[in-house]
């Protein structure tokens, strides 16, 4: 039997991935509240994340065609007139494409202006080794001026809308599409600088960010059956990062492993391994992510797989990283 | 240096406001040009190095455009009625900075401190640093999006601001050109003017060797602009095409300024490939200054 697909239902059937109607409502919730919003997007601004704004608002969406980089810099021309501009933005060809234009004209500047980057991490695995967003957190943590989210799921999704408003300059907030383990059950406040604490522990510590925060606290879950108390961070702020829950978290707990859609490469383990290296902290520690190599292509959840983006490999590399803390 | 702003008395006053199309004769645009060519060689003068040849280029566009173009303020530079100009071509921000001074945006002891460490004034203009600049630039090839997105944000706030964009003819080699410019027609964005100041040189050979770009009115015609050719060196000519510019109120419009890299020097004509970036001094420099004083207009 044949069947049409949705063109943005890129993830359809793969993962649970129930979270973008939730957010789409809150950004058109965002958006009607605060006059000021524009969204600007290269073909994607129908998609589950924002079309209900643009349904609503079809005048405050701009949509630049399939050319990320001129949407980029336009969008840094539309903030300096004092509107909230969200550029969405396919993660694989926004922070990568677009790493000049977002540091030159976005960062550098300070315009107000929100990257919302949908379908990072491996969420548009089966379209190629092309469309994974792997290397974006290394990317965009080295751009001064930036400030980098990365909602855990649905619910903290939503937060970043509002949560951005600390900021006066620019963010770029890293979309997951996976719904595995969902951490929490209403938006939950979002502090910048500040990781979230989901689980209090004391033989160790998984720090997680996006799927990684999903897996933390459902391998911290399994760990506590067989006895084990594992403090879970949940990493929504990259970019500034919360140096005090890591040193704390090395020194009160011993073991520190961190878990990420991303590349072990330039992401959150090599942040929090500079923390720890910073402050002289020698304790048990690795890193769980995506391996510095090209990489293979399939459904999202057949990759997490593969890759051991999964809450049982992260529990059994816990395991392993206690074992030689003893 | 001190960081301290430039605080001209009484510049909020609108008796300071200098409207578009202000009356100026053609004949003392291009005795301004040939000051602002002399200004070009003294601010280099204070810094190890200077874009000199394409700065000369475009001295009588941007004189043009600042002493009769755009609506401004004197002193105010952060006026918010003012209309907007970016320079896409950022390295001849030396040019520049000798208009933003008379026109009181900072003070004139500001010139002597170009290129030096810490400065404001820099040799790509950033607008957190000098004021007068209203963006950033520096990457060739994004100052037309940006333009593009203000011009559309100035026509949302229902702002009669028009937005000029100088372009180099080597610039307009990036591709994210043509993206603004396929974008500019599509949105009819009319308070949008692209300059091109095509000198005809990059920094490897001849702009047409090294990647042909012509014919350039064609090609931005072809994507929906109207198209405005005249000699980039003759006020006169600029003067007429930028009041043609302004009626177009759905159409953006490209003004495609013929020019000579390194007008005005004769050494820098000959060579503009050499003169691109460098150091001007003793004889050499008194040579420049007496050929620009000399030149008839």
């Amino acid at each position: 039997m044949s069947t049409m697909s949705d063109p943005f239902s890129f993830t359809a059937g793969a993962v649970e991935s129930s979270y973008v109607g939730n957010l789409g409502e809150a950004f058109r919730r965002y958006g009607e509240q605060n006059d000021d919003v524009l969204l600007i997007s290269p073909d994607l601004g129908a998609g589950p994340v924002t079309g209900a704004f643009v349904q609503q608002f079809p005048e405050r969406f701009i949509d630049a065609g399939i050319a990320e980089c001129n949407a980029m810099s336009m969008a840094a021309g539309m903030a300096t007139y004092g509107y909230k501009v969200f550029v969405l933005q396919m993660g694989a060809f926004g922070a990568l494409k677009c790493a000049e234009q977002i540091r030159a004209d976005i960062a550098f500047t300070q315009v107000p202006v929100r990257i919302l980057s949908a379908w990072s991490g491996l969420a548009m695995g089966f379209f190629g080794t092309t469309h994974h967003a792997v290397e974006d957190i290394a990317i965009t943590r080295a751009i001064p001026g930036l400030t980098v989210l990365a909602p855990a799921d649905d619910n903290a999704a939503t937060a970043m809308l509002s949560a951005s408003e600390q900021v006066r300059g620019p963010v770029f907030i890293r979309l997951t599409d996976a719904n595995v383990n969902p951490v929490y059950d209403s938006p939950p406040e979002i502090i910048l600088g500040r990781f979230g604490c989901v689980r209090e522990g004391s033989d160790g510590t998984i720090i997680g960010t996006g799927l990684g925060a999903q897996l933390a606290a459902g391998a911290a879950a399994l760990l506590a059956r067989e006895g084990l108390s594992i403090r879970v961070l949940d990493a929504y702020s990259l970019k500034p990062l919360d140096e005090a829950a890591v040193v704390d978290a090395a020194r009160e707990t011993g073991a520190i492993l961190t878990v990420e859609e991303h590349l072990v490469t330039g992401g959150l383990g090599s942040a929090v391994g500079e923390i720890l290296a910073r402050n002289g902290l020698g304790v048990q520690f690795s890193i769980h992510g995506i391996p510095d190599e090209t990489l293979t292509v399939g459904m999202p959840e057949e990759l997490y797989a593969h890759y051991g983006l999964t809450i049982e490999e992260t529990a059994q590399r816990m395991r392993a990283l206690l074992a030689g803390k003893r | 240096m001190s960081q301290s702003r430039a605080k001209p008395a009484d510049n909020n006053s609108a008796h300071n406001e200098l409207p578009r199309l202000r009356p100026i004769a053609a004949g003392a645009l291009q005795e301004r040009a040939r000051q602002l060519r002399l200004d070009i060689l003294d601010v280099i003068s204070h810094a190890p190095m200077g874009h000199f040849s394409s700065s000369l280029s475009c001295a009588e566009i941007l004189v043009t455009l600042y002493h009769h173009v755009l609506r401004l303020r004197k002193g105010d530079p952060g006026w918010e009625d003012r209309d907007r100009f970016l320079l896409g071509k950022g390295h001849v921000a030396v040019a520049l900075w000798p208009l933003f001074a008379e026109l009181e945006f900072f003070p004139q002891s500001w010139l002597q401190t170009f290129g030096q460490l810490g400065s404001r004034l820099t040799d790509h203009p950033d607008m957190h640093r000098a004021p007068g600049v209203d963006f950033s630039s520096g990457s060739l090839g994004h100052n037309l999006s940006v333009g593009l997105g203000m011009a559309l944000a100035a026509r949302r706030r229902g702002k009669d601001h028009r937005i000029y964009v100088l372009l180099g003819d080597g610039e307009i080699h990036e591709g994210q050109v043509w993206e603004a410019v396929m974008a500019a027609a599509h949105y009819k964005a009319g308070n949008l003017v692209a300059i091109v100041d095509a000198n005809g040189s990059c920094a490897d050979g001849p702009t047409q060797s090294v990647m042909g770009i012509e014919p350039l009115t064609d090609r931005f015609s072809s994507f929906g602009w109207h198209c405005i050719e005249v000699d980039g060196h003759d006020s006169g000519a600029l003067m007429r095409a930028f009041a043609e510019a302004m009626q177009f109120a759905e159409q953006p419009v490209c003004v495609v300024a013929r020019t000579l890299k390194g007008k005005g020097i004769s050494f820098m004509e000959e060579s503009p490939r050499e003169w691109h970036l460098g150091a001007l001094n003793g004889a050499d420099l008194e040579r420049a200054r007496s050929e620009i004083r000399e030149a008839k207009q």
